[in-house]
């Protein structure tokens, strides 16, 4: 994006403040529970739930890796919005899985079962536990703790974000393209920021 | 539970919903005094056979064919054409040829059953099908000795299914059964549901049912029924034969590679739905246990 259009953009958001996003988040999970009691989530209310809190994680951790890229090719800086869209995608993901140990699976024994014999199960456990330090110091006391380490702690989104694609990937019955697209974008997300892939910002 | 329907009945005759399903439990509640044959002949069957509604039935459906999603078969089947329609019936027979479909019908006796089906997905729902034993077709075309098993053939449709231009699966959709589960009395060709037409969604015109295998087994719409001496190609053990087996009975002690099958979710059974354990042969096991004697049902999953 030229100059002469990054630069209306930026100066449009920088006004606008990340903590409305923490509103708008509730919104999703409050139209589903809405749409659960009204009946409009269809036969299997409970699986559309949880498939949809685990899309919109992985549609919000596409959004966090995409901040980056966006910046270096667009010139538009989401830079500030980036820790709201982390710890929202943390907020679906928990959702997203007391949906699943809670109201889908029910059984704990079933559950102990699923987290150490299923491969999608492990893969989506083992995103969500990479994701609870990031989540827990996503604040400026952490930052300021943990300097230069916070940075290296926070690049645990990267295999995160993976493990939540394959999640996605392996959890379908065949060769589905909608998960394999969204495994795709976070492969390529993850690809820009390879050495080689394009010029750093100093 | 089987029951003799008339062939003859118009959709003016069908019970409506709310009060079939209330006659079920007088009929259930008969059953239990004793009084079961009063409503025709009686099949052993699961424990809590209340039928899904209409709505459960026609909109929670896999059809790959129209797409991956729950409500794609519905939502995606309208230009599919159920009519005319034939059934191409091929191999080791007597009488091979292309059969209208109400030729097939002819003469045969169309029977209310009510059936568990089990997803290999891990949910269930109760179908009350209107069709009529699968062997009464076989016996119809003339099996020769030499046949071992039944291959069934799905419509391959490229411009009335918009699921096929994805390669999910090798189409045309393709199952098949050893013959004598194929004759197996349970082991319904089905016309219809809650004693209505089958819908695009749910297989029409004609599919077969086999309520003791999970219901990749039961192909839908069928255009060709092929006797031969081997094992048939089979979609879903093509696409992943580690997790789908060419038996796929449905057992609570074989997982799944992905998942347990040892419950499942019970489809319509409330907001949120229940968990029931998951039985062995889908419940079905005193009338089919005896076609797999001797056989590891571990290996021949």
């Amino acid at each position: 994006m030229p100059a002469s259009l990054s630069g209306p953009v930026n100066r449009v958001l920088r006004p606008v403040p990340a903590w409305p996003l923490y509103i708008l988040a509730v919104l999703p999970p409050a139209w589903l529970v809405w749409g659960l009691f009204q009946g409009r989530l269809g036969v299997d209310p409970v699986k559309t739930m949880e498939h949809q809190m685990g899309l919109w994680a992985l549609w919000l951790i596409i959004a966090g890796l995409a901040v980056t890229p966006i910046r270096r090719i667009l010139g538009v800086s989401f830079l500030k919005y980036r820790r709201a869209i982390g710890l929202v995608a943390f907020f679906y993901i928990l959702l997203h899985l007391l949906i699943w140990l809670v109201l889908d699976v029910q059984i704990p024994a079933q559950i102990l079962a699923d987290l150490t014999k299923r491969p999608y199960i492990i893969l989506g456990m083992a995103a969500f536990v990479l994701l609870i330090p990031l989540a827990v110091t996503s604040n400026a006391v952490s930052i300021r703790r943990l300097g230069r380490n916070w940075r290296r702690l926070h690049l645990l989104v990267y295999p995160a974000a993976v493990l939540g694609g394959l999640h996605y990937v392996i959890l379908v019955k065949g060769i589905q393209m909608t998960p394999i697209l969204y495994l795709l974008a976070i492969l390529g997300l993850l690809a820009f920021r390879l050495p080689w892939t394009g010029r750093r910002p100093r | 539970m089987a029951r003799n329907w008339n062939g003859n009945l118009t959709e003016n005759d069908v019970t409506p919903e709310h009060l079939w399903l209330n006659r079920r439990q007088i009929m259930a509640g008969m059953a239990g005094l004793g009084l079961g044959s009063i409503g025709g002949t009686a099949m052993a069957a699961p424990s809590d056979l209340t039928p899904n509604d209409y709505e459960a039935i026609t909109h929670y459906n896999n059809f790959y064919e129209f797409g991956v999603g729950k409500e794609d078969p519905a939502d995606y089947s309208g230009k599919f054409v159920t009519s005319p329609w034939s059934i191409e019936v091929a191999g080791l027979v007597d009488k091979p040829g292309t059969y209208a479909l109400e030729d097939i019908l002819k003469g045969k006796q169309i029977e209310e059953r009510i059936y568990r089906l089990r997803c290999v997905e891990a949910w269930s729902m109760v179908i009350p099908w209107n069709g009529f034993p699968l062997s009464a077709l076989l016996n119809q075309v003339g099996v020769q000795s030499g046949a071992k098993y039944v291959a069934f053939e799905t419509a391959l449709k490229p411009d009335e299914m918009p699921g096929v231009s994805r390669r999910v699966l090798d189409w045309p959709y393709r199952e098949g059964l050893r013959l004598d589960e194929a004759m197996h009395p349970l082991t319904l060709m089905a016309t219809g549901i809650y004693g209505k037409d089958l819908l695009n969604q749910n297989g029409a015109p004609i599919r077969v049912v086999v309520p003791w295998k999970y219901g990749f087994k039961s192909a839908k719409s069928i255009v060709r029924i092929t006797l031969q001496e081997d094992q048939p190609f089979t979609s879903w053990k093509d696409a992943n034969y580690r997790e789908y087996g060419f038996y796929s009975n449905v057992n609570p002690q074989v997982s799944h590679p992905r998942w347990s099958q040892a419950t499942e979710r019970v489809i319509g059974s409330g907001l949120i739905p229940k968990r029931r354990e998951t039985e062995m042969f889908n419940g079905y096991g005193d009338e089919v246990a005896s076609l797999y004697t001797g056989m590891d049902l571990k290996k021949n999953y």
